[in-house]
């Protein structure tokens, strides 16, 4: 039941600092990385209340330039990237030709060019193929040498806001450089709690120091991958390899919100006859929020069954809310089933355990829209 | 009345004819927040490896498995309500179920306090 560190495991800039705080630390995506430090519930419920300092920076940072760098991307993801304002981001995806999920990712454009945030786990294969689809006169710079931390939660804005008081007028995904106690950051306002917060792109080698700042402040505690996914969880929040990949598309996940009209119209992205056939004739299955009536969570895989005992879907991620204070779920099911308050079965080691399904989020989003 | 450890990080008491199982502070620390515990019915019999209850914490499910044979004869109930329990004090409050000794010649495979102090300590 235990993960042992392995010596081949890459490491973060915070690595020594993750140690000195006692983090147990777990193997994820090839990265050492904290999964908790004084323990999941406790750093989950502090971030939804004051909040939490994440180290992510395992995630995959990188800019694209040249002659047309939104042409280029919009050419890969459905997400409208030529109505980006400068410092405006965007939550897109890349898709592939059955118009199913390479990776989900961030794009902030930034005067001409544009800065993406791609999960830790594919950013090997997302960079190759940004780079092969870009065509000429665009290039992929990739930034190893940038770490990334997360300040989450409703305390987040008063904190940052005494090193950098111009962060606290920054409106939901938009980002800005600014300078965090001498230190040169890009700072966006957007994360993966639910919560108000940012994301704080920051030079590796400076990245301990901002994290110490931070940590620093009364409000501040350092909170793990436990409790980045517990709060994703309860967000609704989509986590790549469960909930999305390629067998999901935009439309199945009900992630046609990023996608607009003008996208859904013109296409050209991977897939796009696929999804727009999905948005006209509907999908036979789509991701739903699941409540389970117990306190038994039902884990990623768990089939889900209708009352007559067939079974109409599978959760793709659950386990336990701490600020609902029982488990939820994530789940596909067929698309006759979706209206909230349907009764489901989840079998759970063999058993049916009753629930319904729920409108998401699970924990009400608190996103500052300024 | 003795203590004995098995490999899994089970605690198992031995009282006479009977034994109590639970998982040891190693085993809890490790889980993190306990968050559910699914304990069997009294009266369920059980060879030595049955999985016998689940433990799930907010990350994970960890199947309990019966140390030695025997009959359960009692689950504790209170961790339906107070699963941390097993987090506060996992060897005692946090107890997860009672059982017969079907086989006495199976308590010698398990190891006493020394040797299980040992084993985990192998294993940082």
């Amino acid at each position: 039941m235990t993960e042992h560190s392995s010596e081949d495991l890459k490491h973060t800039p915070l690595d020594a600092l993750h140690r000195e705080l006692g983090a147990k630390m777990v193997g994820f995506a090839g990265y050492d990385m904290p999964v908790q430090y004084t323990g999941i519930i406790a750093e989950h419920t502090h971030t939804r209340e004051q909040c939490g300092l994440f180290d992510v920076s395992h995630m995959g940072q990188a800019e694209i330039t040249g002659s047309n760098p939104i042409g280029a991307l919009e050419s890969m993801v459905p997400g409208d990237l030529a109505a980006l304002a400068d410092g405006q981001m965007r939550y897109t995806m890349l898709t592939n030709d059955d118009g199913g999920i390479l990776d989900d990712l961030m794009v902030t454009r930034r005067g001409d060019n544009l800065f993406v945030i791609v999960n830790a786990a594919c950013k090997d294969a997302d960079f190759a193929h940004i780079a092969a689809g870009l065509g000429d006169g665009n290039q992929l710079e990739i930034m190893p040498d940038l770490g990334l931390l997360a300040l989450q939660g409703p305390k987040a804005a008063e904190v940052l806001g005494r090193f950098a008081p111009d962060c606290q007028a920054m409106s939901f995904m938009t980002a800005q450089p600014l300078t965090i106690g001498d230190i040169p950051c890009v700072v966006s306002r957007s994360g993966y709690s639910g919560e108000d917060g940012y994301e704080i792109s920051v030079p590796a080698d400076q990245a301990e120091a901002l994290a110490r700042l931070l940590l620093g402040e009364e409000e501040v505690m350092a909170a793990g991958l436990g409790a980045r996914d517990s709060l994703r969880l309860e967000a609704g929040l989509c986590l790549y390899g469960s909930d999305i990949d390629e067998t999901t598309t935009p439309i199945e996940a009900g992630l046609i919100w990023t996608i607009s009209k003008r996208r859904r119209a013109e296409g050209g992205f991977p897939g796009a006859s696929v999804i727009q056939e999905q948005i006209e004739n509907g999908v036979k299955r789509k991701r739903v929020g699941i409540l389970p009536d117990g306190k038994a969570p039902a884990r990623a895989h768990t089939e889900v069954a209708d009352k007559d005992g067939n079974i109409i879907g599978e959760v793709s991620s659950g386990g336990f809310g701490p600020t609902v204070g029982g488990p939820i779920a994530i789940g596909y099911v067929k698309t006759e089933f979706i209206k909230a308050d349907t009764p489901v079965d989840l079998m759970v080691r063999g058993k049916p355990n009753p629930g319904k399904v729920v409108k998401m989020p699970f924990a009400e989003h608190h996103y500052f829209k300024g | 009345m003795s203590m004995k450890y098995s490999k899994e990080h089970e605690w198992v008491l031995i009282e006479g004819d009977s034994a109590t199982v639970g998982i040891t502070n190693y085993a809890q620390e490790q889980l993190g927040d306990v968050v559910f515990v699914e304990v069997p019915d009294a009266g369920k019999a059980v060879d030595k490896g049955d999985e016998v209850a689940v433990v799930e914490s907010v990350k994970a499910a960890s199947e309990i498995y019966a140390p030695i044979s025997g009959e359960v004869s009692e689950g504790n109930a209170t961790l339906e309500d107070a699963p941390a329990t097993i987090n506060s004090n996992a060897e005692g409050d946090g107890w997860i179920f009672k059982m017969s000794i079907g086989d006495a010649s199976e308590l010698d495979e398990l190891m006493d306090a020394a040797a299980y102090a040992d084993h985990v300590a192998g294993l940082e």
